[in-house]
């Protein structure tokens, strides 16, 4: 079946001879997806099973009704209320994260004003900067401020670094666009902060959309700052809360699976559902 | 300059973004160079010592070796990804340029465990590494290897490969389409050209398509360098804060980390030493960075 398909795109082509190579990379990208799908496979299916499946078939498809293990994790484990804090914590740092970043964007983008390159500069420098290795001044200044086991702590430090990439795709985006509806509606009369909500912001939606896909993933995932600011089991988001469940079931194999697999099901679902955009998104910085 | 209506509009758009930048991100770097030149005791500052913190770091025993043993482990760390992530990433991006039967699927499959959190992916490779359970051993021993099943984090000799290779399967998709895209990018005629012009892949890939992507080159080994350096949340879920066994696994973040906060083990923590570490580690990076971004720009070909 391969060697008809891979036929017709030399065909196609009109290319020849090289079949054994392209057949020998067809191969490379059989064997890796395999070891790319394999693990999160048998990671799903080790949530259905006992200890005693893990250990004596651990390829074998389990029974998918046996969903002990879920209920275990879902009832006994404060699971819901880290993914709820998941979801406040990423959804406020994205709604401020495109709010600051589009006002501080359309400003730089849009008028012409003194100092403007230099702002431009100062928000790129916040690009490249190992913001873990400032820890130890974030975690005095949050203490100075009163928010140390607080999720404000969380949900600035997430906006400020989501501020430089976003004020990067963002001007570059806004300075696209054409100047003739701006004219026109200024000599309408129409006051700076319409032109800028009713006519502007329609159009800057599928940049805000790369800016929101390359700062969401790595905030949901992050762990390193929760583990240095927050304490409290209540406040804890999905990944710091996934090493508490780890650690109480250490030897419950078939709840520490369904413990991932219940971790890792919302991003896997929204990434095959948008993985186009998940792709071009998070690639977006390193893609010039 | 008078706040006239529009300067006003355009300082109330600009302010709240910037001040979030300054406070949470220039001001917080900066006070790190600052906090590593002070004594401290707990979270109070002590006195203006100089350069005490980094002597101690680099020269004083236990530090100088905990130091040096780290510092060995990310330059180990950052070659073995070199050539498994990036090198690997190239490969595949080269296979799904062409375009075969299944590369749409492919290109979804290999950047699956990006999108997954460290700490997810972490814990699935301990689990599949266990000694007993885990899915590696067992499958060794069912095809008759069973030699060769080991504690592969319970030893010195493979701890360290063993996060690597988790590394690289979590993250190898990032440089597979970041390359992809590159390559994407190559004008058709030239490829055409170059089919004429050879039979050989190897001539095509080594003096077309290499030097053709090499902005993503670029971009791609300096983003896997600060990477490196900076590694931290899989080793610490798949080895712990000490870098165990025996250190075998310690890495800058880690042991930054330990400095800085403490351990379970030892409820020391020194902010000073903590910050002289990170004030080293930061000018590391920026001074390698910015020296390779230099020499790999100027290769770079404009097309």
């Amino acid at each position: 079946m391969s060697l008809a398909a891979t036929t017709t795109y030399y065909d196609r082509k009109g290319l020849m001879a090289t079949l054994g190579r392209d057949g020998m990379l067809q191969v490379i990208l059989v064997a890796n997806s395999f070891i790319m799908l394999a693990p999160i496979i048998i990671m799903v299916f080790s949530a259905f099973k006992t200890n005693m499946e893990i250990f004596q078939s651990p390829f074998s498809l389990p029974d998918f009704s046996n969903v002990g293990n879920f209920v275990k994790i879902w009832t006994e484990t404060n699971f819901l209320r880290y993914l709820a804090n998941s979801f406040f914590v990423t959804g406020s740092s994205m709604v401020l994260i495109l709010t600051l970043g589009t006002m501080a964007a359309y400003a730089l983008a849009r008028y012409q004003f003194r100092g403007n390159g230099f702002i431009l500069m100062f928000f790129l420098a916040g690009l490249t900067l190992p913001l873990k290795l400032a820890i130890i001044p974030l975690f005095i200044l949050m203490r100075d401020l009163g928010i140390l086991n607080n999720q404000l702590s969380l949900i600035f430090v997430y906006t400020a670094t989501g501020l430089p990439t976003t004020v990067f795709i963002m001007t570059g985006f806004i300075r696209t666009l054409p100047n003739e509806l701006e004219d026109a509606a200024r000599m309408d009369g129409a006051s700076e902060a319409r032109i800028m909500w009713s006519i502007m912001l329609p159009l800057v939606r599928p940049a805000m959309v790369i800016a929101a896909i390359q700062n969401v993933v790595p905030i949901w995932n992050d762990f390193f700052f929760p583990l240095v600011f927050i304490q409290n089991d209540n406040l804890k988001t999905l990944p710091q809360g996934l090493t508490t469940f780890m650690g109480e079931y250490a030897t419950d194999y078939g709840a520490l699976f369904s413990g991932l697999t219940l971790s890792a099901a919302p991003i896997i679902l929204i990434y095959i559902l948008l993985s186009r955009q998940f792709i071009s998104g998070m690639t977006a910085g390193a893609v010039k | 300059m008078a706040l006239t209506g529009r300067g006003l509009w355009i300082t109330a758009l600009i302010a709240p973004p910037l001040a979030f930048v300054a406070l949470f991100i220039v001001y917080p770097i900066v006070a790190a160079f600052a906090y590593a030149f002070y004594d401290w005791q707990g979270l109070l500052r002590g006195e203006f010592v100089w350069f005490e913190n980094f002597h101690t770091v680099l020269f004083v025993e236990p530090y100088a070796s905990r130091t040096l043993n780290a510092f060995s482990h990310n330059i180990f760390v950052f070659f073995a990804l070199m050539v498994l992530q990036n090198g690997l990433g190239f490969l595949l991006a080269y296979a799904l340029w062409r375009e075969l039967p299944g590369a749409r699927f492919h290109r979804v499959a290999v950047f699956l465990p990006v999108v997954l959190s460290t700490i997810i992916v972490a814990y699935l490779w301990k689990l599949f590494l266990h000694p007993l359970f885990g899915v590696i051993n067992q499958s060794l021993r069912g095809v008759g290897l069973a030699d060769v099943a080991q504690p592969w984090l319970g030893q010195e000799s493979t701890a360290l490969w063993a996060l690597v290779i988790a590394q690289a399967w979590h993250m190898v998709g990032f440089p597979t389409l970041v390359f992809l895209a590159g390559m994407q990018r190559i004008p058709t005629d030239i490829v055409d050209a170059v089919r004429m012009e050879t039979q050989s892949e190897w001539v095509k890939i080594t003096k077309i398509v290499w030097p053709l992507v090499a902005p993503s080159a670029t971009v791609v080994f300096v983003l896997l360098f600060v990477g490196a350096f900076n590694w931290f949340e899989l080793p610490y879920i798949m080895a712990g804060l000490d870098g165990s066994p025996y250190g075998s696994t310690d890495v800058l973040g880690l042991y930054f980390y330990r400095t800085a906060f403490g351990n379970v083990s030892a409820a020391h923590q020194d902010f000073g030493l903590g910050s002289a570490l990170a004030v080293l580690m930061f000018l590391f990076i920026a001074a390698i960075a910015g020296f390779v971004t230099a020499k790999l720009r100027a290769r770079e070909i404009q097309l």
